[in-house]
């Protein structure tokens, strides 16, 4: 517990105390952690003299910030317009029979997340899947899963 | 790095940098563009690199290898060009690294079965691949030629020039009069004449003295449209060159770079660009000695789509949640901080440098009148040809599709083109050489029809797409055949911005679900034709009532597929058919059994454990379990899944 708060304070630190780096700051917590935690989110309304409910309202408006803990790796399906057309649905929907969690959700033991992504801007390959950061091209449940074994 | 302290050591650095450089040295360059990644790129650069570094070539010159941006031609990935015999080989795989290092590097030969082939011809370079050869590359000129993370190699290609010439020869004003002539409109969608911007801006500063900000628009939400990011990942230097010749001319000196998250490698080469610019002295204080002060942070975007609209970014960048506000005042009289702000998109930005350093005339000569310059599409979907091409402005839209795209695989033509993402519209094939003002009758007088020639073909511009109820918007073309469903496609941008509308001003908040539930009936078969009359009303509601252009433009899509294929929507609803076979609770799939071969993967696949069979016999799928998800016609090895 107490490395993680030298942690939190390093990243605070990198930031001046004022309400324009709110942004800033929420990204480089959810980067550092997967997630931010009740305690960081006052930590960071602390450091920068906002209030908790402006914090709040942002940390829920952003698809970028999670308040849950999120999974070591991320899956995300492209429903780009391309994709849409090329079947992106139907393979989010085999994800998620697959992996047994919903779009957004996390398997239970923290090791993978699936969620949706607008468009990454692969659209020869549609559909696209992004696992982690690697750009799988006309993927389907067969390349997805190979790929998750990989990891 | 030494910086730079006046404009000829600019220039005495780029011809350094030009006469050291061996002109016969061979380079690879390996296009590390979205769609090149998402095959493999990146093990296709480690090859070349590994090989080369691990064992002496016994060549006099090690080749040099570039990682570029993109290429352009993304169903060809991934794409590798060989200098200065500038061979361009496709889908190169790692495995054939070796051989274009035997064949063309130590031997200077090509390597005939990687060059781009159609229809029997083979083609050696990008230059006479019909796909490159219509195209006009402007923007694109350095993408995918210069390293994007070496400053040094944009300086040889031009960079920084423009911005040197406007400092020490140049006035501010002039700056802007320049851009205001050459007829430059905002390529991110609004089409708003840049320099008139511009000049606002600089009023407004007048009459309330004190800091003016500038603003890049990187938020590139658009689905099906990546243009900015192959500007941002490409040639990174073009936008900051942009934003520093907009600073000087407005008096900022200040700028952001908001980009959007999910672009981390444009983040990571903006980031590397503007310090290799603030080690030369191109960015910070006293740039090259002239005084200026400038400088630029980068701002990541955190994920909302809204962020696009101007009001937005300044709310995101002032660190509140981004909901627009209404307008006027405009950004330009009132935005960051309560401070004069210009916004403009990345595409825009990256266009002044060639203003300046050509002249007005020569853009404007580019395009056509009211829309001059050239445009970046992403051309995608089923179209043969994919991938990111630039064209000038009034080019026509069977061309860009057709000649540039290669037409639709297995089809005589297109169905229709979405444009300008969510809040574009669908244009019918039947456009594509008829102006819109034939198709529709009642909108012109007798007399102004006769002098409407009797074909014309419809181009691609700011106006002529306008006419038809869509956009230009952004640059993402997606093309239509008939298996897709224009319902279907309307829904899907319902759903999206339905999503994504910040919730703030009621006509946007539930205008859109309750679009979508109209949406979501006639996807079903529910739902009478008086709907469609009542769901084109709505979408006017919208369009009239909504605080932001997120709301005002959200029923386009809607609004033009009712206006040109209403007879898809009454299939829907009136015969309970999706003639295009996509809508789930319209359709149902049947195993042909002449095709099928009892292979059993089907079987093995389905969630639902509805389709049996023995093997090596055809199979047959249980109507009544059946979810219609899709799962057999994917892993079927012959194609025998068909949709009735």
């Amino acid at each position: 517990m107490k490395t993680v708060k030298r942690d939190i304070e390093t990243i605070l630190e990198q930031y001046p105390r004022h309400p324009q780096y709110l942004v800033n700051l929420l990204q480089d917590v959810q980067a550092e952690y997967n997630y931010i935690s009740s305690e960081n989110l006052a930590l960071v309304c602390d450091h920068l003299g906002v209030p908790l409910t402006q914090a709040w309202s942002m940390a829920t408006f952003y698809r970028g910030f999670s308040l849950e803990p999120r999974g070591e790796h991320e899956v995300k399906v492209c429903l780009g317009t391309t994709c849409h057309l090329k079947g992106g649905q139907r393979l989010l929907e085999a994800c998620e029979r697959n992996l047994g969690v919903a779009r957004g959700e996390t398997t239970g033991d923290l090791k993978l997340s699936l969620d949706t992504v607008k468009c990454v801007g692969a659209c020869a390959l549609a559909p696209v899947v992004m696992v982690d950061n690697d750009y799988l091209g006309e993927a389907n449940l067969v390349s997805v899963k190979k790929r998750l074994e990989e990891l | 790095m030494n910086r730079l302290t006046n404009a000829a050591e600019l220039q005495a650095l780029k011809d350094h940098l030009v006469q050291t450089q061996d002109p016969n040295r061979p380079i690879v360059r390996v296009c590390r563009g979205p769609g090149c990644l998402a095959l493999g790129a990146d093990k296709v650069s480690q090859a070349f690199q590994a090989a080369i570094t691990s064992q002496g070539l016994g060549v006099k010159v090690q080749p040099l290898i570039k990682e570029t941006g993109c290429h352009g031609f993304c169903s060809q990935g991934t794409m590798v060009n060989v200098a200065p015999a500038n061979l361009c080989y496709v889908r190169v795989k790692p495995e054939d690294v070796e051989e274009i290092i035997q064949t063309t590097l130590l031997k200077g030969g090509v390597l005939e079965r990687l060059l781009y082939h159609d229809n029997g011809t083979r083609y050696k370079s990008e230059a006479e691949i019909p796909f490159y050869r219509l195209q006009k590359k402007v923007i694109l000129k350095n993408v995918g030629v210069i390293d994007p993370s070496d400053i040094h190699d944009a300086i040889m290609a031009g960079a920084y020039q423009s911005f040197a010439k406007a400092l020490t020869t140049m006035s501010p004003d002039e700056v802007i009069h320049t851009v205001g002539i050459s007829g430059l409109r905002g390529r991110g969608g609004g089409g708003f004449p840049t320099g008139f911007k511009w000049q606002k801006a600089v009023e407004s500063v007048r009459e309330n003295p004190g800091p003016l900000y500038i603003i890049a628009n990187g938020e590139e939400g658009d689905p099906g449209a990546f243009m900015d990011r192959a500007i941002m990942e490409g040639d990174p230097h073009a936008v900051i060159e942009g934003m520093a010749l907009g600073a000087y001319a407005m008096g900022a000196h200040l700028g952001f770079l908001y980009v959007r998250h999910e672009y981390p490698i444009a983040i990571r080469h903006l980031t590397t660009a503007l310090q290799q610019a603030r080690a030369l002295g191109l960015l910070g204080k006293n740039i090259l000695g002239t005084g200026f002060d400038f400088d630029i942070q980068i701002s990541r975007g955190a994920g909302a789509y809204v962020c696009g609209e101007e009001t937005a970014i300044i709310a995101s960048l002032e660190g509140r949640i981004g909901e627009p506000v209404t307008r006027p005042p405009y950004p330009s009289e009132q935005g960051l901080w309560n401070r004069p702000t210009i916004i403009n998109n990345v595409e825009t930005w990256a266009n002044v440098r060639h203003i300046i350093d050509r002249g007005a005339q020569w853009y404007a000569d580019l395009g056509v009148a009211h829309s001059t310059g050239t445009k970046i599409f992403s051309l995608v979907g089923k179209v043969k040809n994919t991938g990111l091409v630039e064209v000038p402005m009034g080019i026509s839209l069977g061309t860009l599709v057709e000649e540039i795209g290669g037409g639709v695989p297995g089809q005589e033509h297109f169905k229709a083109v979405q444009t300008g993402g969510p809040s574009g519209g669908i244009v019918p094939y039947e456009f594509r050489d008829i102006p819109p003002e034939a198709l529709k009758p009642e909108s012109v007088g007798l007399q102004a029809r006769e002098s409407i020639p009797e074909k014309k073909e419809l181009t691609v511009d700011f106006d002529s797409m306008a006419q038809t109820g869509s956009i230009m918007g952004g640059g993402g073309m997606i093309v239509m055949d008939d298996h897709d469903c224009v319902v279907d496609v309307a829904r899907y941008f319902l759903r999206f911005l339905e999503e994504d509308s910040c919730g703030k001003c009621l006509p946007c908040r539930l205008g859109l679900k309750g679009m979508l539930e109209f949406l979501n009936n006639f996807s079903q078969g529910k739902g009478a034709p008086e709907d469609i009359d009542a769901l084109e009303s709505l979408g006017r509601a919208l369009v009239d009532g909504s605080l932001c252009g997120l709301g005002r433009s959200a029923p386009n899509p809607v609004l033009t597929s009712i206006r040109y294929f209403r007879d898809e929507y009454l299939a829907h609803i009136v015969d309970h058919k999706c003639p295009a076979g996509v809508c789930r609770d319209l359709i149902t799939y049947r195993i042909a059994p002449d095709i099928c071969n009892g292979c059993t993967l089907c079987a093995q696949t389905c969630p639902q454990v509805c389709i049996t069979g023995e093997e090596n016999k055809p199979h047959t799928i249980d109507q009544d379990a059946c979810i219609r998800c899709g799962a057999c016609v994917d892993v079927c090895p012959v194609n025998a899944v068909v949709v009735d």
